[in-house]
């Protein structure tokens, strides 16, 4: 019997048009254009100057604040200027750009491909590794993972859980990358598993992957502390919480964290990124990114730089197919509708998804029929239609009481709604004032 | 008969010491309230918007009753006749505050600032600068989705729907204060009305460098600077490429309207009447 979390879950169509395609090598364009906020948290300080070198793996920016990340230079040239430039985020914010010469590496890097098992480090030096080379989670929500490997004073990890579920559909990155650097995976983890002082991780898998599952059952056997947990297809399984349940059915409580059950979660490719950060002293430079859609020609996983423009991603998959209606950064739950294609990619970027003009159109939004498919399927437990009604009276005290900041966004009440209701937009809107007011009442 | 007789006498009895009762205890728990706070909240408009920072008429009136001077104290909706008859209510000064009305700083119409991009979600403003900073290259601009228009109690903004930017009805603003804080891009502004409703103000936010601003708007403040030197009363300031005129000391001399290149300077209700469009003309084909 296969594992599950328990409480709502959809299935959307899968549509994994990707999946099995190797990885390809996007090459480096002439600019590259590198944001300095690629993460939750504070943005970076920049500390190049107009008309410096660089080489690849230099220090753009520099961290400020407990939870940021390091920024380092994808490519080898000379900062152009600084200046805002249009991200994922639909603003203008700031980034370094910068002309591109030759590919040349910092010194300390190994960029060869030769696996390196060996370690002797200790927890510190590992945090520190993946601290300098600003890794961040991979799966899309980019929190800086060495923030999640510094439990809170008072807590202790017992289980270290792999995100290797990849619900969203049409994404195949994270899959890919599975199959094909699989070691590399495992090697990360036990360096995850020694920074936060556990002897166990788990690593939960989607049954729609068999063959990765069996390629990391095969792999683990080298790796007695290393179980491969089989789950059945579900979204959002993805989601920390809902991973925590399928996995070790326990309940973080709401507004607690993972760590409260015993629990870190990490995502596979940010496994992978600190195999490289730790054992090639490797910075977060590059990612695999899936480029898909229905009417995409040639369907593909490519590891591109930080700071190339999607364009180039999208020309590589055959070009913007003349149907397009709507370019979306991520998978088609969680992703996010761009206002350009001319946006760089960042280290969250985990697919470049293409939909069709008529399936792109949102549809005309009905009154609520108070069917509650929301409230079954809602992952958090929560009562979808009841918070996006208080959203638009603006009753956020109410708001507040029905746990609107639990929810984790992941759209399934909007897919689900028959009568077509923005229901996550009006949440999210509610949600970001109520986090507005409980800040404001603890300052 | 005698019947009757005992029913009236134990009913009158008993009505009478529940009157006694119901005397006592009003007596007891009695509430005193300010026999002028009715005619002083009769005499507010009514609305209960908080446009004055008090939660409704009621609590206003209160505040003026209990105040000693009403100066810090304004109702923008009634304005100076409202207050002038609330002073005359209580024996004060009247509170001297110039009415304002509310501005849209963005001229972003359709013509001006073309779409880049289509938004088809929610039709919220602030839904929609949660995913981004609008359909054209200006990521100061408005939305005209109308949250501005939604949350007006008084219907005085409404969105132009060929231009997409809301436009005031001077008539109907009361300067609440509402949709300053409904517009997600901080866009509105209440200003001194001014004599005869004539005002001058910077029809603009784009806070990004001149070129990048004109490229996408037409009528973009570039940030260059020429209405600050042109403005003998020292009211205009230069913030982040952005003019802005402070309307305690701008007199409405004008003199910065036809120094500006890109007429991101509005004039309103000057004569001769529609100068902006003629010099918007001129410019057209200048370009």
């Amino acid at each position: 019997m296969l594992k599950t979390f328990r409480i709502g879950g959809i299935h959307p169509e899968e549509n994994k048009f990707s999946a099995g395609k190797s990885i390809e090598t996007i090459a480096i364009p002439s600019e590259v254009i590198v944001p300095l906020a690629q993460h939750i948290g504070a943005p970076c300080q920049a500390v190049v100057k107009r008309g410096e070198q660089v080489k690849v793996g230099t220090l753009l920016g520099k961290s400020v604040g407990f939870v940021s990340a390091n920024i380092h230079s994808p490519v080898s040239g000379t900062v152009k200027k600084i200046d805002k430039a249009l991200d994922a985020s639909g603003y203008k914010r700031d980034a370094v750009f910068i002309d591109v010469v030759d590919d040349i590496w910092e010194e300390s890097i190994d960029k060869t491909n030769s696996l390196n098992r060996d370690y002797d480090f200790t927890s510190k030096e590992i945090i520190d590794k993946i601290f300098a080379a600003g890794i961040v989670g991979m799966g899309g929500a980019t929190f800086p993972t060495h923030v999640k490997l510094t439990p809170p004073p008072g807590t202790k990890a017992e289980v270290l859980i792999i995100n290797g579920v990849e619900c969203e559909p049409y994404l195949t990155a994270d899959h890919t990358l599975m199959m094909e650097k699989t070691e590399e995976i495992f090697v990360g983890i036990q360096l995850l598993m020694k920074a936060v002082n556990v002897n166990r991780a788990v690593i939960g898998i989607e049954n729609n992957k068999r063959d990765a599952i069996d390629k990391f059952r095969e792999t683990a056997k080298f790796y007695p502390s290393i179980k491969i947990q089989p789950l059945k297809v579900q979204y959002p399984q993805g989601g920390e919480k809902q991973l925590i349940d399928a996995v070790l059915s326990r309940q973080v409580p709401s507004g607690a964290l993972p760590i409260s059950v015993g629990a870190v979660v990490q995502n596979v490719g940010t496994a992978f990124a600190v195999y490289e950060a730790v054992q090639k002293n490797k910075p977060l430079v590059e990612r695999v990114v899936t480029v898909t859609g229905k009417d995409v020609t040639n369907h593909c996983n490519v590891l591109s730089r930080i700071g190339v423009p999607l364009r180039n991603l999208i020309e590589h998959a055959g070009g913007l197919p003349e149907t397009t209606g709507k370019v979306v950064s991520g998978g088609p739950m969680m992703g996010k509708a761009l206002a350009s294609i001319d946006i760089p990619v960042t280290k969250g970027t985990s697919g470049i998804l293409i939909i069709p003009t008529l399936e792109a159109r949102r549809k005309q939004m009905k009154d609520c029929i108070k069917c509650g498919k929301c409230v079954n399927i809602c992952p958090m437990g929560l009562n979808p239609t009841l918070l996006m009604t208080l959203t638009e009276y603006e009753v956020w005290d109410k708001a507040e009481k029905e746990k609107i900041t639990d929810c984790i966004e992941c759209g399934s009440c909007s897919y689900t709604c028959p009568s077509d209701r923005p229901l996550l937009d009006y949440i999210r809107l509610g949600k970001s004032k109520v986090m507005g007011i409980m800040r404001t009442r603890k300052d | 008969m005698n019947m009757m007789l005992m029913a009236v006498g134990v009913l009158g009895a008993i009505g009478a010491s529940g009157a006694t009762i119901l005397y006592f205890i009003g007596q007891k728990f009695k509430v005193y309230e300010d026999p002028r706070i009715e005619p002083v909240q009769d005499a507010l408009p009514g609305v209960n918007c908080g446009a004055c920072g008090f939660p409704g008429c009621n609590s206003f009136a209160k505040a003026c009753v209990e105040a000693d001077s009403l100066e810090d104290l304004n109702c923008p909706v009634g304005g100076a006749d409202t207050m002038a008859s609330v002073a005359t209510i209580l024996d004060k000064a009247a509170s001297k505050v110039a009415k304002k009305i509310a501005v849209v700083r963005c001229n972003g119409t359709c013509e001006n600032r073309p779409d880049k991009n289509e938004y088809d979600g929610a039709a919220n403003c602030a839904i929609a600068a949660q995913l981004y900073g609008g359909s054209t290259d200006c990521s100061f601009g408005c939305y005209g989705l109308g949250d501005c228009e939604a949350v007006c109690p008084f219907d005085a903004i409404h969105v132009n729907p060929v231009t997409l930017i809301p436009e005031v009805d001077v008539e109907k603003c009361t300067a609440c204060n509402k949709c300053v804080v409904a517009c997600p891009k901080q866009l509105i502004e209440l200003r001194k009305q001014g004599p005869k409703s004539r005002r001058i103000f910077v029809s603009c936010m784009n806070q990004d460098k001149g070129a990048i601003a004109r490229r996408a708007c037409q009528v973009a403040c570039i940030g260059c600077g020429k209405c600050v030197k042109a403005c003998p009363f020292d009211a205009i300031t230069m913030e982040n490429n952005l003019a802005y005129i402070d309307d305690d000391k701008c007199r409405l001399c004008r003199k910065c309207v036809p120094v500006c290149p890109t007429n991101s300077i509005w004039e309103l209700n000057f004569p001769p009447p529609r100068k902006v469009e003629t010099k918007k003309e001129t410019a057209s084909v200048d370009a």
